[in-house]
């Protein structure tokens, strides 16, 4: 078990088994995403106080969740990298961040088009957790713009390490602060979740969904690691070795 | 006994740095005077955007001074280890014998006591302009003053990120701002609050506890970013 972890970050070795992981989270997820969606829009039963507009939760509350996620990842695999050194969990947190933030962004439309005929408005101040998703994205905004503007990729990996750590140590007192600050006025009634139970035939296509999204998001990480792996050690011999191999 | 002599190293280590910053900031005195201009700007923006309304200005004076104040303190956040970069005295710290989060401590204080404190002490004369009571600016100037605390020592840290960068300000506003909206939701609600008659303890107990929070681990953030920053 430990001589497997070890294996996993030397940057080859993770380069070399990463496509059979990839293929085994991207199938799976990608049939229950396809049931998901089926049965999301056409078996789960009509809303009685939505309507159909519900729907879009099939899509928003994997991608919100998602949005959190990602940055727990990316917090995590930062200090990692920043404190055992270890160069592939810094490239972990490089990938984690632009998948995260279009997470956070997909959270932000979806629950943007169905506050549209639930609030009558597509952004409503009122609601914490979009105010506190909205943060969330100029978090991910930061971190990317101090990785690109430092151009050493060992310097710009500890830097970035270091907002991504105060960050994580922010997010929960900017959720308690946004919800706070939204607890003060008096706003339109909002729809709170896990009001009245779900009906199984609306939560199944749900929890299928949120699994699928996760294992995707798995793939899409690996995959985006594995190709920064590849451009942080181009110059190393292995790569080289690869190449001329005919390998890919 | 090897304990003491370090307490004693760190707390001459602070207070040198800090008094050799108010010594360089006294030397130039529109380091400090800039930044409380342009607060004052932007605070006399709102009101040309605004109208003249005597309601208005007074309903929207706490948030309004709030975000000029944020801004003021983010303005003369880029200059925080610029100089010491430059010439060379950053990489003296960083050998020292005193731990460079002690000598961070002491350039954020300095910081602090020449940005921070300032905007404080003028704030009365811009609520003023806002029609805002005296009872309501007494708290305006308590939740700055437990404000700019936090958001001077959180700045210190995307400063040390970003010093010996190009693209310096933009950059440090888009890493600090996002950490600092909890300071700015509880600063300035609390003063509406105050405005309208409401209870503040708790907006006031967040503000405080922020800043001892801000205070335990900045220093060792804005040390760790400064040796990244120097490597």
């Amino acid at each position: 078990m430990w001589k497997f972890i070890h294996q996993l970050a030397s940057p080859p070795h993770f380069y070399r088994i990463a496509p059979a992981f990839i293929r085994w989270l991207a199938v799976p997820g990608l049939l229950l995403i396809a049931y998901g969606t089926y049965a999301g829009l056409f078996v789960a039963p009509m809303d009685y106080q939505q309507g159909d507009a519900f729907r879009i939760i099939y899509i928003h509350v994997p991608s919100a969740y998602l949005s959190m996620m990602a940055y727990m990842i990316m917090a995590v695999s930062a200090g990692i990298g920043l404190i055992w050194r270890i160069k592939l969990s810094h490239a972990v947190a490089a990938a984690a961040a632009p998948l995260g933030a279009w997470f956070t962004f997909l959270a932000l439309a979806t629950g943007s088009i169905w506050g549209k005929p639930m609030w009558g408005t597509w952004w409503e101040w009122g609601d914490p957790r979009l105010t506190s998703e909205l943060i969330m994205l100029f978090l991910y905004f930061g971190y990317m713009a101090l990785r690109g503007a430092i151009d050493d990729t060992a310097k710009a990996d500890k830097a970035s390490a270091v907002l991504a750590l105060v960050g994580a140590v922010n997010v929960p007192i900017i959720h308690f602060s946004v919800e706070w600050w939204s607890s003060l006025h008096q706003g339109p009634t909002i729809i709170k979740e896990g009001g009245p139970a779900m009906d199984a035939a609306m939560l199944y296509p749900l929890l299928a969904m949120i699994l699928g999204f996760t294992l995707v998001f798995g793939a899409l990480l690996l995959r985006r690691v594995r190709a920064e792996v590849l451009y942080r050690e181009r110059r190393t011999r292995w790569v080289k070795e690869m190449i001329l191999a005919g390998g890919n | 006994m090897m304990s003491e002599e370090d307490t004693v190293g760190m707390t001459s280590g602070i207070l040198g740095v800090a008094r050799r910053d108010l010594l360089l900031a006294w030397k130039r005195p529109g380091d400090i005077l800039n930044p409380l201009f342009f607060f004052a700007m932007v605070a006399a923006l709102f009101p040309l955007a605004i109208g003249p309304s005597p309601e208005q200005l007074q309903f929207s004076g706490p948030a309004v001074m709030w975000v000029a104040a944020l801004l003021a303190m983010l303005l003369s956040l880029n200059s925080l280890f610029l100089s010491d970069f430059e010439d060379g005295s950053l990489d003296q710290m960083l050998v020292s014998p005193v731990p460079l989060s002690a000598l961070a401590l002491g350039k954020t204080l300095s910081h602090w006591l020449t940005s921070g404190l300032p905007l404080v002490i003028v704030s009365p004369v811009v609520a003023i302009t806002f029609q805002m009571p005296f009872a309501v600016t007494g708290y305006l100037m308590v939740t700055l003053l437990l404000g700019t605390i936090s958001l001077s020592l959180l700045g210190s840290i995307g400063a040390a990120l970003t010093v010996g960068l190009h693209r310096g300000t933009a950059l440090l506003s888009l890493l600090i701002l996002p950490l600092a909206m909890p300071v700015l939701i509880f600063g300035a609600r609390t003063v509406s609050l105050v405005a309208a008659g409401d209870g503040v303890a708790g907006g006031l107990y967040f503000l405080a506890a922020y800043a001892v929070l801000t205070l335990s681990f900045a220093p060792f953030a804005t040390a760790a970013a400064l040796r990244i920053s120097n490597e």
